[in-house]
């Protein structure tokens, strides 16, 4: 396959003005990621600031209670700034450092990917420009706020849906008026070549810890690795060291929003198909003329109508599974999480919770299984109580 | 050779775009006969796609208005259809890549050769990817128009060379929308074009005044106005086909004096 390729996804499809942007940070990214000074500077970030290596937590009562296979957390909840987004924000603001650019600018969806980036400048001294869908900034308050008080500019975007895509769409277009000072520190593995392959490698940690920490606990690998999936970075990280491991079954939970025979999913493998946007080739929720949908979930960070295109190849070649999980689904998952474990997951990564729910009663007690805790669920409080009817003030 | 050389034998060329179906379709048709009646070399049709990446507010809210409005692809293919009539002025399409994708690229090409389309613009489409559309296209007499940008420096001959139609030289960084300002080096890119190909060049992006329109001719051979067009449109609708005359009257004019 040609790099950028995956299968017949992915790509490059992105304004002329952008071209020259994106060869060159594939050129340095391609210099830095073997360089051994970038490499400790970032294990560094990630150890010493981040808090990585994220534990691996069995999870010994949700397993009792379930009644079937065994049950590891990935606890990426745990990082600094409360989500996975972490990882991947510190090696790309390092490597924008190296290309001596001085500004970030980011799209968020939940707020998670805005924070850590608005994190990262902070710590390594650069101006930062977080887009975010007036719909999302409503739904997630306090992480503008975060935002704000870390340092950086929060950008309402009131075109379209107001969500995650405008938000993509909004920054890719800043990005091109303003591109010798900036670096565009795209969030997820979706997005034109090299972001795709950026992001999976600085989140490939999640799965290099995991691998290394169950063969030390169990001296195998896990049967099942479950996460959830948006675009898909913190899926693809859990994923990666497995993917040439057959034997460990690899399973996307995307958000099926109500329902997904109804328009108010946003679970892009179950319902969408082939096509090109935010300069990748993927599947996507479209209608038949090729009009993107107004996708919807519960989760802010889910509710996006594409799929990165490494998933879609995971995909087409049946390496990984891609299941749809409701709104009621994953809320359930999110408070049983939180009463058996007393961790409380974000409503992103309850979706894989719940899918967990739905498979480990099936599977003989001597089955291994991982979840992937993306991020914590401080965040969706509000939004929880007020689902089941409560109004509480943040 | 395609029919979009002949865009660039009467002189500069003006070249305007319009969104299809906004404010409706019978209304576009008005507008485009308006255009080519008063000195339009080339028109550029908005398919409109619900996330336009390349474009600034006046254009988004353009393919907003006209998706509300519940226009199709289909229906603009009929469309062009019947303005073949008496429209011979070239025509172009301009969208996003899954408009035609997802279409089918063959399928799109070959309605564009059966209504009388001359070429398309994919602005999310670089030389890198082009392939997926540029040989179905041409097998169809359709041209697939390649854009260059100010970003573009070392990757502009291999573009020039492999251009059809003409070269849509994009004047400024950024989306498109009116620019009181444009501080490209333009010249230097033409001269680049010129050096590797004969094909025709036209400048967009940021072009509303007469003034503009004038010195933008010097450097090219047209000159591309998308966002202040639509502007009229958002302002007065289905009635803006006399401003549209006038715009395009003067804006030809301009092009004109330009040496």
């Amino acid at each position: 396959m040609k790099p950028g390729r995956y299968g017949v996804h992915g790509g490059q499809y992105i304004p002329e003005t952008l071209m020259n942007a994106v060869i060159e940070l594939e050129t340095a990214y391609n210099h830095f990621k073997d360089d051994p000074q970038f490499n400790c500077e970032l294990t560094a970030l990630f150890n010493e600031y981040a808090g990585r290596p994220s534990l691996l937590y069995y999870a010994e009562r949700l397993t009792e209670k379930l009644g079937g296979a065994k049950i590891y957390l990935k606890r990426e909840d745990l990082n600094h700034t409360g989500s996975h987004k972490i990882n991947n924000v510190l090696g790309q603001a390092l490597l924008a450092k190296k290309m001596g650019k001085t500004r970030l600018i980011a799209e968020t969806g939940a707020g998670q990917h805005g924070v850590a980036t608005a994190t990262a400048a902070a710590l390594l001294g650069f101006e930062c420009v977080v887009f975010m869908g007036e719909e999302d900034a409503r739904r997630q308050a306090l992480n503008v706020y975060r935002m704000k008080l870390l340092g950086s500019k929060v950008a309402i975007v009131k075109t379209g849906t107001a969500t995650l895509k405008d938000a993509v769409s909004e920054a890719m277009r800043e990005w091109t008026n303003r591109i010798s000072d900036t670096h565009y520190c795209l969030g997820s593995v979706m997005g034109p070549h090299p972001f795709p392959m950026i992001v999976r490698d600085f989140q490939a940690v999640i799965s290099r810890e995991i691998k290394a920490q169950i063969l030390e606990k169990e001296g195998r690998l896990p049967d099942y690795v479950l996460a959830c999936v948006g675009g898909g970075s913190n899926a693809i990280g859990a994923f990666y060291h497995f993917i040439e491991h057959p034997e460990v079954q690899l399973i996307g939970c995307e958000a099926g929003g109500r329902d997904v025979n109804s328009y108010e999913t946003a679970a892009t493998i179950n319902t969408g198909r082939l096509g090109i946007f935010h300069g990748m080739k993927s599947y996507f929720c479209q209608d038949q003329f090729g009009q993107i949908a107004p996708v919807y979930s519960i989760s802010a960070g889910l509710d996006y109508p594409g799929i990165g295109p490494e998933h879609a190849y995971l995909h087409d070649i049946g390496r990984a599974k891609y299941v749809p999980i409701t709104d009621d689904e994953a809320v359930d998952a999110f408070e049983y999480l939180s009463r058996v474990e007393g961790i409380i997951p974000a409503i992103e990564s309850a979706h894989a919770v719940a899918q967990a729910m739905k498979m480990a009663p099936t599977l003989d007690r001597d089955k291994l299984m991982v979840i992937n805790i993306s991020g914590r669920g401080d965040k969706d409080c509000a939004a929880m109580a007020r689902y089941r009817g409560e109004q509480i003030d943040e | 050779m395609s029919n979009i050389r002949n865009a660039f034998a009467n002189g500069k060329a003006f070249i305007p775009f319009i969104t299809c179906g906004d404010p409706n379709l019978e209304a576009t048709g008005r507008f485009v006969r308006a255009a080519a009646a008063n000195g339009a070399d080339l028109i550029e049709l908005g398919i409109p796609f619900s996330d336009p990446t390349a474009e600034g507010p006046v254009i988004q809210e353009a393919n907003l208005r006209a998706l509300q409005n519940g226009v199709t692809t289909d229906e603009i293919f009929s469309f062009v259809k019947e303005l073949r009539r008496d429209v011979t002025v070239p025509l172009v399409f301009m969208t996003y890549a899954n408009v035609v994708f997802s279409y089918d690229t063959e399928r799109f090409a070959t309605r564009c050769q059966e209504v009388g389309i001359d070429g398309i613009i994919l602005p999310d489409v670089p030389f890198e990817e082009k392939g997926d559309f540029v040989d179905i296209c041409q097998a169809h007499g359709v041209d697939f128009i390649s854009l260059v940008a100010p970003t573009s420096e070392n990757r502009i001959t291999k573009i020039a060379k492999e251009a059809q139609g003409f070269l849509y030289v994009v004047s400024s960084l950024g989306v498109t929308g009116v620019r009181s300002e444009i501080t490209t080096d333009l010249g230097a890119i033409t001269q680049i074009i010129r050096q590797a190909s004969d094909i025709p060049c036209a400048i967009g992006f940021g072009i509303s005044t007469a003034e503009q329109a004038k010195k933008m001719a010097e450097y090219a051979d047209g000159v591309i106005v998308g966002s202040a067009i639509m502007k009229l449109i958002a302002k007065d609708g289905a009635n803006a086909t006399d401003a549209i005359a006038k715009y395009v009257r003067q804006m030809k004019d301009a092009a004109l004096s330009a040496e």
